[in-house]
C-alpha cells in the first residue's frame, strides 16, 4: 500500500435525479483521522453524498476527487456498509472470501483472512450458517465483517443500524469503534443524535442537499452556528 | 369418458419396451433443448439485465414477444434451414432427434431468456450496490448475480421444460414422427388421435402429464428446500 | 445364421409417403421384411401426398411413395424423378352415417351419390389438404358435374386436415366422407358412420414410387433407395403387400406387373 487515498475532496459537487436536486453544490475535503459523522434529517441527502463519496453515484456538476488516481487500487481501498446489508445466497464465511476474492487476495490466504474478520466481529461460531438466515443484527456484523476484511483505508457506513434493535446497535457500534481505534477512517450518516455523540469525532450537518455547518462534535451540539443545526439538535431525540 | 381413461392407460402399459423408448426419447430431446437453451439463454437474460445499452429496451419487448413463437413456424423455419435444398443441409440433420432439439431450443430460449431477465433484474436491483461498491464488474457481477438469483431461474428452466415437453408442432415437421426414431410422446398421441384411437392417444397425454408434474415437483422441492437452507 | 449376418445394418434410407400407408400398418408389416433381407433400414416419414412430393422436392427423402398420379407426373416433368413405377392398389370407401341423410343406401355408383349428396346439401368433409385423398374427391366432383369451388356451401367442409382427423371431425358431425380403405379399417373412432358406397372403379387409388433424381439431389442414397424400389415391385414385395390383412381383409392390392 502506498501513500493515502486520503484526503478525498468534493468540489462544488451536485447531484439531481429526474430533474429533482438532491445535492446542490458541496465543497468540502474528508482528512485521515477523526471520525466523521453526516447528520441530517431524514431525506437530507446524506446516502446520496456518502453514494457520491463512495463512487456509485456520478456528480451531475461539480468533482470528487482522491489523492489516488487509479480507479481499482482506489475501488479496494474503501468499502460502504449499507443500511440494509446485501448479503450473498451463500455462507457467512463464503460472503467474506468473496470479497476477498474480488479485491484480488490469492486465493490460499482468503479463508484466514476470512476468519479473521469474522473473529473481529464476534461471528466465528456462525461462519458456515448460510449468511442469508442471519438475524439483522447478524447481517449487519457480516456487513462490516466483509468491508474489515479488505482492511480498507475508508469506510463509508449509511445508517448501518437505522434497521436493528437498540441491544444489536449496540453491538454494531462496539465494532466500529475497534475500527475506529485500528485507524481506518470512519464516514458515517445517521440521523441518531446519540450514536453521533458516541462515534463521532466531527459533524458534517447536511440540510436540503447543502452542508450547513462542519464542526467538532462538542462544539456541535454545545453551540450549533445555524439555527437549523440547533432545531435539529433540540427536535431529535437523542435517543438511547 | 371414465371408460376411456382407464382403457387408455391400460393400453399404454401393454406397449412397455415401445412406449419406454419413445418416453426416453422424449426426454432426450427435451432435456437437451432445455439444456442448450438454458445455457444461452441464462447469459442472454443476465446482459439484458444488467448492461445498459441503446435498443435496450426494443430487446426486451421482442424477447418477451417471442416467447409466443408459434411451434409451427419455428418447425418451418428449422425445417428449410436444415433441409438438404437448405443453407444447413449437409449436415443431414432433418427427420433427426438432432433437428427436433435444435428446434425446441429455439422455441424455448426467449422463454428461458425472458423469465431469467425478469428476475434476475429484481436481483440486480438489490444488489447493484453492494456488488460495485465491492468492486464486482460486468461479466463477474453477473456471474454472481445468476448463481445468487438460481433458485428464481429455476422457474424460468422449469417453464421452458413445460413448453419443450408439450410442444407437437415444431418436432413434427423437423423430425417426421419416424417409428422408431423421431417418434415422441407429442407426435405419438398426434399420431394416435388421426387414428381415431382416442383412448390410446389419451393414455399417452396422461403418461406425458405424469412425467412433466413428476419433473416439476422434483425441481419445486429441490428449490424449496434450498430456499429454506440458503434463505 | 445367413439372415443374422444380413440384418447388420448398413445404413437407412428415408421414404416419404402418405399417411394411409402408415397408419394402415402397412410400413411396420413390410419394412423388417425388406430390412432382414437387405440389412438397410427404412425410416418413413408420413404426410400427405403433396407434402411427401415437397419433401422430395428439396432432396430430403430418397424415395417417395404416393398415389396421385397428376402430381406424381408433374413431379416427374420437374426432373425431381426419373421413373415411376406402379405398386398396388387400394380403394377409397365413401362413408356416411347410419342416418343416411342423401339417400345413398343401394346405390354402386360414386358419381350419383356425390350429386345426391350435393342434392340434399347433406354435410360433407372434405380433406382439403392436397392429398391424394383430396385429389381423389375433386375428381369425382369434376365426374358428377359439380364445380365444388364454387358451389360449396356450408354443407362442405373444407378441414385442412389428415385423413384421421378430417374421420374425427366426420364422425363428430354426421357427415359423408372420402376415405382410403385403409386408414378407414384401423381407424377406431368410428361413431355412426359406415361404408355406403364401394366397389366403384373409379375408387380404385393406385400407389406409385420414385427414386428422387441423384442427379438433382446429390444427396440422394441411390443404391439403397433402389434397392428399396426394386424389393416393392419384386414378386418377395408384392406378395408381402398381399399379405397384409387386418381382420382378415386385404388392404393393398399389388399392381407392379400389370
Amino acid at each position: 500500500m502506498s501513500s493515502s487515498i486520503l484526503p478525498l475532496t468534493l468540489d462544488n459537487v451536485a447531484y439531481a435525479s429526474n430533474g429533482q436536486r438532491i445535492i446542490a453544490g458541496v465543497s468540502l475535503s474528508i482528512e485521515a483521522g477523526p471520525s466523521t459523522v453526516i447528520l441530517g434529517a431524514n431525506g437530507a441527502g446524506k446516502s446520496v453524498l456518502m453514494r457520491l463519496m463512495h463512487g456509485l453515484l456520478r456528480p451531475t456538476a461539480g468533482r470528487v476527487r482522491w489523492s489516488e488516481a487509479d480507479p481499482a487500487s482506489l475501488r479496494r481501498r474503501q468499502a460502504m456498509v449499507f443500511q440494509r446489508p446485501v448479503m450473498l445466497r451463500r455462507s457467512a464465511l463464503a460472503n467474506v472470501v468473496y470479497a476477498l476474492q474480488l479485491a484480488g487476495v490469492p486465493s490460499g490466504e482468503r479463508e484466514a483472512q476470512a476468519r479473521a474478520a469474522l473473529d473481529e466481529v464476534g461471528l466465528r461460531h456462525l461462519a458456515q450458517r448460510p449468511a442469508r438466515v442471519l438475524s439483522g443484527g447478524e447481517q449487519q456484523r457480516l456487513a462490516l465483517a466483509r468491508a474489515w476484511a479488505l482492511h480498507p483505508e475508508v469506510l463509508f457506513l449509511d445508517e448501518p443500524t437505522a434497521n436493528l434493535d437498540p441491544s444489536a446497535a449496540r453491538e454494531i457500534e462496539t465494532v466500529i469503534k475497534a475500527f475506529d481505534a485500528a485507524g481506518t477512517k470512519i464516514v458515517m450518516a445517521t440521523h441518531n443524535l446519540g450514536q453521533a455523540r458516541r462515534l463521532g469525532d466531527e459533524v458534517i450537518y447536511l440540510q436540503a442537499g447543502r452542508v450547513l455547518e462542519r464542526a467538532p462534535i462538542e462544539q456541535f451540539f454545545a453551540r450549533p452556528a445555524t439555527a437549523e443545526a440547533a432545531a435539529f439538535v433540540k427536535g431529535e431525540l437523542p435517543w438511547v | 369418458m371414465l371408460s376411456a381413461i382407464a382403457e387408455g392407460l391400460q393400453r399404454v402399459f401393454q406397449l412397455d419396451a415401445e412406449l419406454w423408448r419413445i418416453v426416453l426419447l422424449s426426454l432426450e430431446v427435451s432435456l437437451s433443448a432445455v439444456l442448450l437453451a438454458t445455457l444461452l439463454g441464462l447469459p442472454l437474460g443476465a446482459a439484458l439485465a444488467v448492461k445498459r445499452f441503446p435498443g435496450r429496451r426494443g430487446a426486451i419487448v421482442t424477447l418477451n414477444a417471442l416467447m409466443g413463437l408459434p411451434p409451427v413456424v419455428v418447425g418451418l423455419l428449422v425445417y428449410l434451414l436444415l433441409s438438404r435444398a437448405g443453407p444447413l443441409g449437409e449436415l443431414g440433420l432433418l427427420f433427426t432427434p438432432g433437428a427436433m432439439i435444435i428446434a425446441q431450443t429455439i422455441l424455448i430460449l426467449p422463454i428461458i431468456a425472458a423469465l431469467a431477465r425478469q428476475a434476475l433484474e429484481d436481483a440486480w436491483r438489490e444488489y447493484e450496490e453492494q456488488l460495485r461498491s465491492l468492486g464486482a464488474q460486468g461479466m463477474q457481477a453477473a456471474l454472481t448475480l445468476l448463481w445468487d438469483a438460481r433458485f428464481s431461474l429455476i422457474t424460468a428452466v422449469l417453464a421452458g421444460l413445460g413448453r419443450a415437453s408439450a410442444e407437437v408442432g415444431a418436432v413434427m415437421i423437423v423430425g417426421g414422427n419416424i417409428d422408431g426414431v423421431t417418434r415422441v410422446m407429442t407426435t405419438a398421441i398426434a399420431l394416435e388421435t388421426s387414428k381415431g384411437d382416442l383412448p390410446l392417444a389419451l393414455g399417452l397425454g396422461f403418461v406425458l402429464i405424469a412425467i412433466v408434474l413428476v419433473l416439476n415437483a422434483g425441481a419445486q422441492l429441490v428449490k424449496e428446500a434450498a430456499q429454506r437452507r440458503f434463505g | 445364421m445367413g439372415v443374422a449376418l444380413a440384418a447388420a445394418i448398413a445404413g437407412f434410407i428415408t421414404v416419404a409417403s402418405t399417411t394411409s400407408t402408415e397408419q394402415s400398418g402397412l410400413f411396420r408389416h413390410l419394412l423388417p421384411i425388406f430390412t432382414a433381407k437387405s440389412g438397410i433400414e427404412v425410416r418413413v416419414v408420413a404426410v400427405g401426398t403433396g407434402q411427401a412430393l415437397d419433401i422430395g422436392r428439396r432432396g430430403d427423402a430418397d424415395v417417395v411413395l404416393v398415389h396421385a398420379k397428376p402430381l406424381e407426373e408433374k413431379f416427374l416433368a420437374e426432373d425431381h424423378a426419373v421413373r415411376r413405377q406402379d405398386v398396388m392398389y387400394n380403394d377409397f370407401v365413401l362413408l356416411g352415417p347410419k342416418s343416411d341423410p342423401a339417400k345413398l343406401a343401394g346405390t354402386k355408383d360414386v358419381v350419383t351419390a356425390f350429386q345426391r349428396i350435393r342434392a340434399a346439401r347433406a354435410p360433407f368433409v372434405s380433406r382439403g389438404d392436397r392429398s391424394g385423398t383430396h385429389f381423389a374427391e375433386l375428381e369425382i366432383w369434376k365426374l358428377a358435374g359439380i364445380d365444388i369451388g364454387r358451389e360449396k356451401g356450408p354443407w362442405y367442409r373444407d378441414t385442412g386436415q389428415g385423413m384421421g382427423p378430417a374421420l374425427n371431425t366426420a364422425a363428430a358431425m354426421d357427415a359423408y366422407i372420402l376415405a382410403d380403405r385403409g386408414t378407414w379399417l384401423t381407424f377406431r373412432n368410428r361413431g355412426d358412420l359406415a361404408i355406403v358406397v364401394e366397389g366403384d372403379k373409379r375408387l380404385y387409388n393406385q400407389y406409385g414410387v420414385m427414386l428422387v433424381n441423384p442427379a438433382k439431389h446429390p444427396s440422394v442414397k441411390r443404391e439403397m433407395g433402389q434397392a428399396f424400389i426394386d424389393w416393392l415391385v419384386s414378386a418377395d414385395g408384392q406378395k408381402a403387400i398381399a399379405d397384409y390383412r387386418i381382420g382378415g381383409e386385404q388392404l393393398f392390392f399389388p399392381n407392379a406387373h400389370e
